[in-house]
């Protein structure tokens, strides 16, 4: 930021951005700071502590909640006698916004290469991994990419006939084994089936594991093996799939699926209901793995790029 | 460390106050601000912990030190038993009908396990003597209802599963009709991962429920859940009404806070815990485990009560000795290992003592069950000479056990290592204190007897 970030300037910044269409954000501010804060207009240990407990409901963690408040006291000492309650609710939401956004960094997006590429959807147990692989299929043939599904969750009873489904939505291939075959195995003939077919993307579903799974984690590892094997490059792309409703574990699994598969950046699905998804941020600034879409309803265009200014500023709404 | 446990983090707090007679309202103070971090980062409910909180206070405030525990430890009981009152006393089982069929409506959020739980939950009654039938009602995820035939198809369990159905209130009323004709006891109704927030579903939810008049209302919970889990709660429990929890995914490492948070604000009993994707994993739910894992802490107490049935007075003081007189050989050691098998898991019950974490950071000490076998052929191949000089093994003795126990000379090193470590960390332990007589593990509820 060209004017530094503790002036008017900054906060006129980003509350033009905030005001900038968004009236859902702006009832939710004054829903929840004003609520919450009542009519403070100072920023004392109780407004402190209302702050604290806004970002520890929207899963920030107590670490990184802990961080964020002392660099709102220590940003906002002795300036305002004479504030407005108003004034303060827009100051402290700018100053939190502003470093949660830069936590959150940029969203480099998809980074793909030419020729085949190789996306692999990972993740724990009803992450929403499945839906995600076909919302991706779909926005990436919207981009007049060509596009097939690789079902390599042949663990989970029917997950074959899920993505199968969704292929039909979508209007793209599914390559699929039998239930129980290698999961590697459906991935190298995905990955044949798209060099021979010109495809320049392979979305692969995978089974649902636990992080804790060492045996589970090796199997994955097989996969991208397999594709790496193929394709030099590939896996251009390992997606983490985070469920927003996950608490503090999202960091754990974070962590292991990282060390084990090499992923590149996060999914953040089920946003459209009531969780806020907060623990990305300390996932962010930990494994510095970038949030790269999030998933906001079981539709096949619920899924759009990651904003982090936007997300940043959802931690406030409504509590 | 990524995660110190809250007992040590306590008993850095606290370690200064050993040897006072109560705890005063400012050591109160700083204890239960670790014991807030703590719930927090388990995740745990904000305004749970608030109340939570406010009650340990009261109780810890002024509260003895009992002699033979520790400041930390008071605390940690104290806040062991809340947790352990507050998740619900003792198990609660699975309401019967007093006129079969039972019905039992598993409903949740997206994802949260309701298909996989459906089918581990019939399989359970069924091994109970019941006669589950699986009703696939989920009818919104494609391929839902196939994946529910499948399961009860694998489990040898009857299901009601219509691919091309389109109301679930219309395929659960029939499964209960069609239950009633065939004698079948138990209705198992998975229905569709539906958003709390989401009106029409929730009232499709409710128009089921109020046609099937089940005999439980089973809220499915990932126990992976952040804060959000207390708002889905209440509003099942206030739209719909629950009469039980059944928590998913526990065999992860998830910390499960919100298992109180949910429990604490509907009132409802958890029920059931999913540990693992085999159709056996469903177990019931036991509020004290529940409480330790929580806090991220062995059940300190629980290990001292197995510790004192497992290990006699006499051993106790007979190994304290060996200790001292530095006569504590690997014989010993394997025997202290397999003491700790006899009590249960041996992670978990690593976990369990306090202190213990820094024995694992020493690195190489990995004691699972495979491991405490291949230790066990290990010294079996020893001489006894060898098991009671362990100085003496050299090269060509380290080559000879590891042929003889199967394994590699790496193992037979490792196991060595290991053994020196706890030898010397003994010795610091048992020199520490001199000559005064008890406890080994001074400052630890110590395994080897009560201290």
């Amino acid at each position: 930021m060209l004017k530094g970030d503790s002036g008017i300037t900054g906060t006129f910044g980003v509350l033009s951005r905030i005001t900038r269409g968004l009236t859902k954000t702006r009832t939710g501010l004054s829903n929840a700071l004003r609520g919450i804060l009542g009519q403070t207009s100072r920023l004392d240990e109780e407004a402190l502590a209302r702050i604290e407990e806004v970002l520890i409901q929207a899963d920030v963690g107590a670490t990184t909640t802990a961080k964020l408040v002392d660099l709102l006291s220590s940003k906002m000492t002795g300036a305002h006698s004479k504030t407005s309650a108003n004034d303060l609710y827009s100051r402290i939401v700018s100053v939190l916004s502003e470093e949660i956004t830069r936590i959150l960094g940029e969203n480099p997006g998809l980074l793909l290469t030419s020729g085949v590429n190789v996306i692999l959807m990972v993740g724990v147990n009803g992450s929403g991994k499945t839906t995600t692989a076909a919302k991706l299929a779909y926005l990436l043939k919207n981009e007049n990419r060509r596009v097939i599904l690789a079902a390599a969750d042949t663990f989970r009873a029917a997950a074959i006939e899920q993505l199968e489904a969704w292929g039909k939505k979508v209007g793209v291939p599914v390559i699929k084994h039998k239930e129980g075959s290698d999961p590697a195995a459906v991935i190298y003939d995905a990955v044949m089936a798209a060099k021979s077919r010109s495809v320049d993307v392979v979305v692969a579903d995978t089974a649902g594991r636990l992080h804790t799974k060492s045996n589970l984690m090796e199997e994955l590892k097989k996969c991208r093996r397999v594709a790496n094997r193929e394709v030099k490059e590939a896996p251009q792309e390992v997606l983490l799939v985070l469920d927003a409703t996950t608490g503090q574990n999202a960091l754990q699994q974070a962590r292991v699926f990282k060390d084990a598969v090499g992923v590149t950046g996060v999914i953040l699905t089920k946003l459209d209901g009531t969780a806020k998804g907060g623990v990305v941020v300390s996932v962010r600034e930990e494994t510095g793995l970038p949030i790269k879409f999030v998933g906001t309803g079981e539709g096949i265009e619920d899924l759009s790029p990651f904003d982090a200014s936007a997300f940043a500023r959802s931690l406030f709404d409504g509590v | 460390m990524a995660f110190e446990s809250l007992s040590e983090r306590l008993q850095g707090i606290l370690k200064r106050l050993r040897g006072k007679g109560k705890l005063s309202p400012q050591d109160v103070e700083a204890a239960t601000k670790e014991v807030k971090i703590a719930l927090l980062e388990a995740d745990v409910n904000f305004k749970v912990v608030k109340d939570f909180i406010a009650r340990v206070k009261e109780r810890a405030t002024g509260a003895e030190v009992m002699e033979s525990l520790t400041p930390a430890q008071q605390v940690i009981k104290i806040v062991h038993s809340e947790l352990t009152a507050l998740l619900g006393g003792v198990n609660q089982r699975l309401s019967v009908a007093s006129r079969p069929p039972s019905v039992y409506v598993l409903m949740g959020l997206q994802g949260s396990g309701k298909t996989t739980t459906c089918a581990k939950l019939g399989r359970l009654l069924s091994r109970q003597g019941r006669r589950p039938i699986l009703v696939a009602a989920d009818l919104a995820r494609p391929a839902a209802v196939k994946q529910l035939e499948v399961l009860a198809n694998n489990l040898g369990l009857p299901s009601f599963a219509d691919q091309t159905a389109k109301d679930p209130v219309a395929v659960s009323e029939a499964a209960v009709a069609d239950a009633v004709k065939r004698g079948i006891d138990a209705v198992l109704i998975d229905t569709a991962g539906r958003l709390h927030i989401d009106d029409e579903l929730m009232e499709e939810l409710k128009a089921l429920v109020d046609r099937v008049h089940p005999t439980e209302r089973l809220l499915v919970v990932d126990s992976m859940m952040g804060q959000d889990a207390v708002k889905v709660a209440e509003i099942f429990a206030d739209r719909i009404g629950i009469d039980g929890l059944i928590m998913t995914k526990l065999d992860g490492d998830a910390r499960g806070g919100a298992a109180l948070s949910v429990k604490a604000v509907t009132g409802v009993p958890i029920k059931f815990v999913g540990m693992g994707e085999h159709p056996d994993a469903l177990e019931p739910f036991y509020p004290d485990r529940m409480a330790s894992r929580i806090l991220g802490m062995g059940d300190v107490l629980t290990l001292i009560e197995k510790a004192e049935r497992t290990i006699s007075e006499r051993e106790a003081r007979e190994l304290e000795r060996k200790i001292r007189e530095n006569e504590f050989t690997l014989e010993d050691f394997l025997g202290e290992l397999k003491r700790l098998k006899n009590m249960g898991p041996l992670d978990q019950l690593l976990g369990m003592i306090p202190g213990f974490g820094k024995i694992k950071e020493l690195g190489s000490f990995d004691v699972g069950e495979r491991e405490l076998s291949r230790i066990e052929a290990i010294i079996s191949s020893m001489t006894r000479e060898e098991r009671r000089k362990p100085w003496i093994i050299d090269g060509s003795r380290r080559k000879r056990i590891a042929m003889g126990s199967g394994t590699r000379i790496q193992d037979v090193n490792r196991l060595l290592r290991q053994y020196w470590e706890i030898d010397r960390m003994m010795k610091q332990f048992g020199g520490k204190k001199g000559s005064r007589k008890k406890g080994v593990f001074r400052g630890f509820p110590s395994p080897f007897g009560n201290a």
